[in-house]
C-alpha cells in the first residue's frame, strides 16, 4: 500500500510532465495548465497522507523497490525513506509547488511555449521529490542532479535572449562545480562503510570505534561544498541572483522555496555526520553568516526587484547554514519553512507587480502601485513583515530562533546575523516603499493600464500570506510542535530546548528593535524625504562596489575564467596544431608514396610482363635457395 | 613408353621444357604483336604440359597426364576469350602492338 501511495505521489508529476511533453502543445495552453496543476495537487494530496500517517505513527517508511547496483559486498538499492525529515519537505514542496502551478496558468497564459514550461515545472517536482524522498545518497543524487538540469531549462526559458541563456549556464556550471563535491564526498562514505544508505550510515558511523575522522571530515566538507552550490553559499553564490532571468515562478519554486533548501535537506540527512565533524560544522556556521552579510548588503542597493529578492533569499540561506553550523538542524528546517511561505510569496508579488507593468523591474520605474494593486499590496507587506521579523509574524519566531541559537554558541557570528537581519528589514521595507508608495514613476500608458492580477495570481499570493502570518505557529519558543515532531531524527533535539530566560527576552527585543530600526530607517528615506535611488552612472563610492555585487563576477572572472580560457587558447594554438600535424604527416606520407608508385602503372603492358616475370624468377630462385 | 623413356631419360625432357619455355618467356618479353605474344605463351603453357606428362610417366603416375587434359581445356577457352579480346581491340584502335594498348595507364 505504502509502496503504491509513494509511487503515485513520485510519478504523477512524472506523468504529467510526459503528457505535457508529448501532447501538451495540441491539448493547448489551459487544458496543459491543468494538467500539469493537477498533477501537483495528487502528489501533495498522497504527502498529506504520508504526513499525517507520520505523524500518528511517529514511524519512518522504509521502501525498497529493487536492488540497483551489486558490486560484492556493495549494494545500492532503488528505495525511498519517509521519515519525518523527508515528508515535511514534501509538504511544501509539494503544497507550495501545487499553488506556483495555479499561479503560472495565468502568469504563462500569454507565453506560446507554456506547455513545455509546465513540463519543466512537473519534471522538477519529480526530481525534487525523488531528491527529498531517495533513501540512499544515489538516489538522493539523481533528483540532485536533475533538479540542477530543470532549473539550467527554466532559466533558460526564455532562450532568445543571448544574457538568459549564460545566466542558465553560469547556474549550471556553478552547480556542477557543488555537485563534483557532493559526488567526492559519496564516493569516500562509499569507500569508507561500503553503503550509501542513510539508515546504515548512520549505525556504521555511529558504531565504528577508532575511525579515521580525517577522511570523515573531508567527506563531510566534500558534502557541505556540494550544498553550497546547491544552495547559493559563499562562494558558490553568484548563481542565484543571475538566475532571476527564468519566469517569476520559476524564481518563486525553484530559486526561493524549493530547489535551494535541497542543500539545508542533505546536510540534516546527514546530520550524524556533520555531528561528529565539529571543525565543518564550525566552517559551516561561519560561511552561513558571512554570506548572509554579504548578500544583505549587496542587496541594500539593487534597483532590480527580482535581484533584491534574490540575493534576499542567499541571506536568508546564510542564515539557515549558521543555524545547521551550530547542529540546530530543528532550526534551519523551521526557518526553511517560514521562508519558503513568504519568500514564495514576496516572488509571485513580486511577479504579479511585474506582471501588471508588462515586464517592468526595475524599482526606479515603479511607485505607488498600492492603489492599482491592492491584493498584492497587501500580501506583500505580510510577507515582508514576516521576513523583517516583525513579531507575531512567522518570520520572527524563525530568525529569533536561529540567533538565540547563534548567540548561545558564538557571539560574533550573532552580531554578523543580526546585522543581516537589520539590512534585510532596511532592503525589504526600500523594495515595499519604493514599489508601493508614493507617485508612479512609470510612463503614461503603463499608468493607464495598471491594474490588480486577476484571481489565479491572486488566490496563491493570499494563501501564501497566510501561511506567512500563521506558520510560525508550528515552533512557538517553550512549546515547539516542530521540535516534538523531528525528535526522532535528531537526537539533540530537546537537550537544548531554550529556557525563556532574561537573556532570550533581551536577545528577542534587540532583534525585534532593530528590525524596526531597519524600518524605520527605509521609512525616513524613501517616504519621507521621498528619495528615488540614483541612475547607474551617477552612483559612487561604496555602493557603487555595492551596486556592482563587490565585483565578484568580476574577480571570478579574472581568476578562473579568464585563466582558463588563455589555457584553451594554448592548447588550441600549440597542442593540438602538434596533434594534428603528426596525424596529417601519416597522411601526407601516404599520399606521397602512392603518387611516386602511380608513376609505374604507366600503361606500357611489356613493362607490366618484364615486371611479372622479373618477379617470377625472384620468387623461384628464392623458393630454390631457400631449400 | 618404358623403353623411350630409358633410352631417351628424363633430363633430357627437362631441358627440351626449360629450352621451349624459356623461348616462350623472351618471346612475350621481347615481341610486340599482341597474337605473338599470344603465341609465346600458349609455347610455355605446353612446354609445361610436356613436362607434366614426362613426369607422370617418370612416376608412373597417371595424375598427371590427367591435369595435361585441364590445362589444354583451359588453354583452349583461353585463347577463344584473349583472341576475342584482340578482334576488339584491333576493331576499336586499328592495332595489335601492346605498345599501343597505353589506355590503362594510370
Amino acid at each position: 500500500m505504502d509502496t503504491n501511495l509513494a509511487l503515485v505521489l513520485l510519478l504523477t508529476p512524472f506523468l504529467g510532465f510526459l503528457i505535457n511533453v508529448f501532447f501538451g502543445k495540441s491539448l493547448g495552453k489551459s487544458a496543459s495548465g491543468i494538467i500539469g496543476t493537477l498533477s501537483v495537487v495528487v502528489s501533495f494530496v498522497v504527502a498529506v497522507s504520508f504526513f499525517l500517517q507520520i505523524n500518528q505513527t511517529k514511524q519512518a517508511i522504509n521502501i525498497q523497490l529493487f536492488d540497483w547496483i551489486q558490486i560484492s559486498k556493495f549494494n545500492i538499492s532503488f528505495g525511498f525513506l519517509l521519515d519525518q525529515l523527508s515528508v515535511l519537505w514534501l509538504l511544501f514542496v509539494t503544497g507550495i509547488g501545487s499553488l506556483i502551478h495555479l499561479y503560472s496558468i495565468s502568469y504563462m497564459h500569454d507565453d506560446e511555449k507554456m506547455h513545455s514550461f509546465f513540463a519543466y515545472l512537473n519534471l522538477f517536482i519529480f526530481f525534487m521529490i525523488t531528491l527529498v524522498v531517495g533513501s540512499n545518497l544515489l538516489v538522493m543524487f539523481i533528483g540532485w542532479e536533475g533538479v540542477g538540469l530543470c532549473s539550467y531549462l527554466l532559466i533558460g526559458f526564455w532562450y532568445k535572449n543571448q544574457d538568459y541563456n549564460d545566466a542558465a549556464k553560469k547556474a549550471f556550471i556553478m552547480n556542477r562545480i557543488g555537485d563534483l563535491g557532493l559526488l567526492i564526498g559519496i564516493f569516500i562514505l562509499g569507500a569508507q562503510f561500503s553503503t550509501l544508505d542513510f539508515a546504515s550510515l548512520q549505525t556504521a558511523i555511529a558504531g565504528a570505534h577508532n575511525l579515521d575522522t580525517v577522511w570523515l571530515s573531508i567527506a563531510a566538507l566534500a558534502l557541505f561544498i556540494g550544498a553550497c552550490g546547491k544552495s547559493a553559499q559563499i562562494p558558490l553564490y553568484t548563481w542565484l541572483p543571475d538566475a532571476m532571468a527564468g519566469p517569476t515562478p520559476v524564481s518563486a519554486l525553484i530559486h526561493a522555496a524549493t530547489m535551494v533548501t535541497a542543500g539545508i535537506f542533505m546536510v540534516s540527512r546527514m546530520h550524524f555526520l556533520f555531528d561528529l565533524t565539529h571543525e565543518i560544522q564550525t566552517i559551516i556556521a561561519v560561511i552561513g553568516g558571512v554570506t548572509s552579510l554579504v548578500a544583505a548588503t549587496i542587496g541594500l542597493v539593487q534597483n532590480d526587484i527580482k535581484k533584491v529578492l534574490a540575493y534576499s533569499t542567499v541571506s536568508q540561506l546564510g542564515l539557515m547554514f549558521l543555524a545547521l553550523g551550530f547542529g540546530a538542524y530543528e532550526v534551519a528546517i523551521f526557518h526553511v519553512i517560514t521562508h519558503a511561505f513568504f519568500k514564495a510569496c514576496l516572488f509571485l508579488g513580486s511577479g504579479s507587480v511585474i506582471h501588471g507593468l508588462h515586464g517592468e523591474q526595475d524599482m526606479r520605474k515603479m511607485g505607488g502601485l498600492k492603489k492599482a494593486m491592492p491584493i498584492t499590496f497587501w500580501t506583500m507587506l505580510i510577507s515582508s513583515l514576516a521576513i523583517s521579523g516583525v513579531p507575531l509574524f512567522s518570520g520572527f519566531f524563525s530568525k529569533d530562533e536561529i540567533l538565540m541559537t547563534a548567540f548561545h554558541h558564538n557571539i560574533p557570528l550573532w552580531v554578523v546575523g543580526s546585522v543581516a537581519s537589520i539590512m534585510t528589514a532596511f532592503y525589504m521595507f526600500r523594495l515595499m516603499f519604493l514599489t508601493f508608495f508614493n507617485d508612479f514613476r512609470g510612463t503614461e500608458e503603463q499608468k493607464h493600464h495598471l491594474h490588480e492580477s486577476p484571481a489565479l495570481i491572486t488566490f496563491p499570493l493570499i494563501v501564501l500570506a497566510i501561511l506567512a502570518t500563521f506558520g510560525g505557529l508550528i515552533s512557538l519558543p517553550g512549546n515547539s510542535w516542530l521540535n516534538e515532531y523531528l525528535a526522532p531524527l535528531f537526537a539533540k533535539v530537546g537537550t537544548e530546548e531554550h529556557v525563556l530566560g532574561t537573556t532570550e527576552y533581551m536577545l528577542m527585543a534587540i532583534a525585534v528593535v532593530g528590525g524596526l530600526v531597519g524600518i524605520g530607517i527605509a521609512y525616513a528615506k524613501y517616504i519621507k524625504q521621498n528619495a528615488v535611488p540614483s541612475e547607474d552612472a551617477d552612483i559612487t563610492g561604496f555602493s557603487k562596489v555595492l551596486y556592482n555585487k563587490y565585483y565578484v563576477d568580476e574577480i571570478y572572472d579574472s581568476l578562473f575564467v579568464a585563466p582558463i580560457n588563455s589555457l584553451s587558447k594554448i592548447f588550441r594554438d600549440y597542442v593540438e596544431t602538434g596533434i594534428s600535424s603528426v596525424v596529417f604527416g601519416f597522411g601526407k606520407i601516404a599520399n606521397e608514396l602512392s603518387y611516386q608508385g602511380k608513376k609505374l602503372q604507366n600503361g606500357s603492358v611489356g613493362l607490366y610482363l618484364f615486371a611479372f616475370v622479373l618477379g617470377m624468377c625472384a620468387i623461384v630462385s628464392f623458393i630454390f635457395l631457400a631449400q | 613408353m618404358n623403353n623411350i623413356l630409358t633410352q631417351i631419360g628424363i633430363e633430357n625432357y627437362i631441358f627440351l621444357c626449360v629450352t621451349l619455355f624459356c623461348i616462350g618467356i623472351f618471346g612475350v618479353l621481347y615481341r610486340r604483336n599482341a597474337i605473338i605474344v599470344f603465341m609465346s605463351i600458349e609455347i610455355m603453357l605446353n612446354a609445361v604440359n610436356l613436362l607434366f606428362v614426362a613426369f607422370s610417366t617418370y612416376h608412373q603416375d597417371t595424375q598427371g597426364q590427367v591435369f595435361v587434359f585441364f590445362s589444354m581445356a583451359v588453354a583452349a577457352a583461353e585463347v577463344a576469350v584473349g583472341l576475342a579480346i584482340l578482334v576488339s581491340i584491333f576493331r576499336n584502335i586499328g592495332s595489335i602492338s601492346i605498345d599501343n594498348l597505353k589506355n590503362l595507364k594510370g
